[in-house]
């Protein structure tokens, strides 16, 4: 049996100890996948993916990375542990500019900073251009491209994206979905949440639908995208929009 | 006329000096540092500390009434401020941080130590006032009729060459993108890997070694005094207002209004109302930009 990159065991964890969020949640994330969460709003998605970064104290349960416990691990030392995190929202650093951005990225492997660049900027070329101008003065979709450049510069294993395609037309949302699978490609796994659930099913490997801080659903993407509970669960009222 | 300008721009160069310690602490540990008066003091005294150690005089260079002693001293006082602040911040601020105390007990806080900083440095080194050296300011005829202080163009020239190694340690170097990252989004700043502690002790650091070359160079312009930083607190707070709280840049601007301020209304015979002069050209300068001269809106 194959270990997983990243295993989430019974985690209970909040804003405030006497009123967790999460009820006892269990995930595993393999090398190579990408799995996604789905969820309502307010399910727990955001605060899943703050607790495994160390931003939330987890009360019960264990998170593990490569086998190595990280359970309430500082969150700069996360980094070490190669997992960078994209967070939902503000995830660049708006005054500074792009290549300062992206230098930050690479804090702890300033070797490996003109590497790593090459690497980010073969997957977004917008960026090269937009390089000297401040992350907070760019698009949306640009913003988020810095915000995934940025991440990567650390030449993390798992990356951790908090819907990266919030805010986003259609249109763009699907480059960065496809931007995605190039980023698996080079060798990243990747968790991430998304709202747009079919979109991000279809590139993923595998997915948990959360609700109330418990996983009620989990299977692999396709499963997933036929289940009707998941509709029901999930999409709710809007289940036949998402399908159509 | 020359000399007013001069003399505006000596207080202003004194006042950012000191201000951008208030600057720091103000965007990277989110509290308005009331206690950053008796930082400038201390350093000052330490300043004098190391003068009589070295027991050369303060030298002169060329014109100017100050040499290398006075120089050296002053770098070994920053060091040893430094450790004096970063003591503190240990000892009172950092378990207060981890209690994720509230901000206004951070400020009230800071007020305490200002008040025991300077009993304590009367306690030490005596209220009386004291001089590094007696020295008589020399002006030189610079054009005809215009004469000035080389030591005034001494102070602007280490405040100048302070400044760019400020703008060139912020913006080239990695612990500087760090600060100024921490300062915008402290989170996504831990996310990506920035140690916030290594970032607030080199904050502490950078604010205590400025203030220690202001103090020291207000002392040497004036005199030593228990209450000489305190009484540049609210000139270094009204800069910092007057610039835009969240531009270090903007501290150097608003230092300088505030310094040619004081300056006009001393040349004007008005020198006993310099402060409510200062704070009426901040109130109007704020009634129209309210973000002050480079902050930005939120
Ligand atoms: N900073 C916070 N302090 C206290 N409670 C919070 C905080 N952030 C979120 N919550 C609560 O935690 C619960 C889960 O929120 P979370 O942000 O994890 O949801 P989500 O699944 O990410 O939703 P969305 O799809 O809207 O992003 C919600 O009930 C929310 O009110
Ligand atoms: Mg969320």
């Amino acid at each position: 049996m194959v270990e997983p990159m990243l295993a989430v065991r019974d985690v209970e964890a909040g804003y405030n100890p006497s009123l967790p969020i999460l009820h006892g949640i269990s995930l595993d994330v393999f090398e190579g996948e990408i799995v996604t969460v789905l969820g309502p709003n307010g399910a727990g998605k955001s605060t899943l993916i703050k607790a495994i970064a160390g931003l939330l104290s987890i009360s019960r349960g264990s998170v593990t990375i490569g086998g190595r416990d990280i359970t309430g691990v500082e969150t700069h030392q996360l980094i070490r542990e190669r997992v960078a995190y994209v967070p939902q929202t503000e995830n660049v650093f708006a005054k500074l500019s792009v290549e300062e951005n992206l230098a930050l990225g690479a804090l702890h492997n300033p070797d490996q900073f003109a590497e790593q660049r090459r690497r980010v900027l073969d997957l977004f070329p917008d960026l090269e251009r937009l390089g000297h101008l401040a992350a907070g003065k760019l698009s949306g979709g640009q913003r988020q491209m810095v915000a995934v450049g940025r991440a990567l510069m650390a030449d993390p294993t798992l990356l951790m994206l908090d819907e990266p395609s919030a805010g986003l037309s259609p249109k763009l949302a699907q480059v960065v979905f496809s931007q995605l699978i190039r980023v698996k490609q080079v060798g990243v796994t990747i968790l991430m949440v998304e709202q747009n659930a079919r979109a991000a099913l279809k590139i993923s490997d595998r997915g948990y639908v959360l609700a109330e801080g418990q996983e009620k659903v989990q299977g692999d993407a396709r499963s997933l995208l036929d289940n009707p509970e998941v509709g029901e669960l999930y999409l709710g009222a809007n289940s036949r929009l998402a399908r159509s | 006329m020359m000399q007013f300008v001069a003399d505006g721009i000596v207080s202003a160069a004194l006042i950012a000096l000191g201000a951008i310690g208030i600057s720091m602490t103000y965007n990277i540990l989110r509290f308005a540092n009331f206690a950053q008066g008796e930082i400038l003091t201390i350093g000052a005294y330490f300043t004098l500390l190391l003068v009589s150690l070295i027991g050369a005089g303060i030298g002169t260079l060329g014109p100017v009434a100050f040499g290398w002693p006075l120089l050296v001293s002053i770098v070994f006082a920053m060091a040893a401020t430094s450790v004096v602040v970063l003591v503190v911040d240990w000892l009172l601020f950092r378990p207060l941080r981890n209690r994720k105390a509230a901000r206004i007990t951070l400020i009230m806080a800071a007020f305490g130590l200002s008040l025991m900083g300077r009993n304590l440095v009367t306690l030490i080194a005596g209220g009386e006032p004291q001089y590094y050296a007696f020295f008589i300011p020399k002006a030189i005829e610079i054009l005809p009729g215009v004469r000035l202080v080389p030591d005034d163009f001494a102070i602007i020239g280490i405040a100048i060459i302070a400044f760019a190694a400020l703008f060139l340690f912020m913006n080239r170097t990695s612990m500087g993108r760090q600060m100024r990252a921490v300062s915008e989004n402290p989170t996504l700043a831990r996310i990506n890997g920035i140690d916030v502690r290594a970032v607030i002790r080199w904050t502490w650091i950078i604010g205590a070694s400025l203030a220690t070359v202001a103090g020291a160079l207000l002392a040497h312009n004036t005199q030593l005094r228990p209450e000489m930083g305190f009484d540049m607190l609210l000139p270094m707070f009204a800069a910092l207002i007057l610039g835009g709280a969240s531009n270090l840049y903007g501290t150097i601007l608003g230092a300088l209004v505030i310094g040619l301020t004081e300056a006009i209304a001393v040349s004007l015979g008005l020198a006993g109302y310099r402060a409510a002069i200062t704070f009426m050209v901040m109130l109007i300068v704020l009634l129209f930009r309210p973000q002050g001269l480079l902050g930005e809106k939120e």
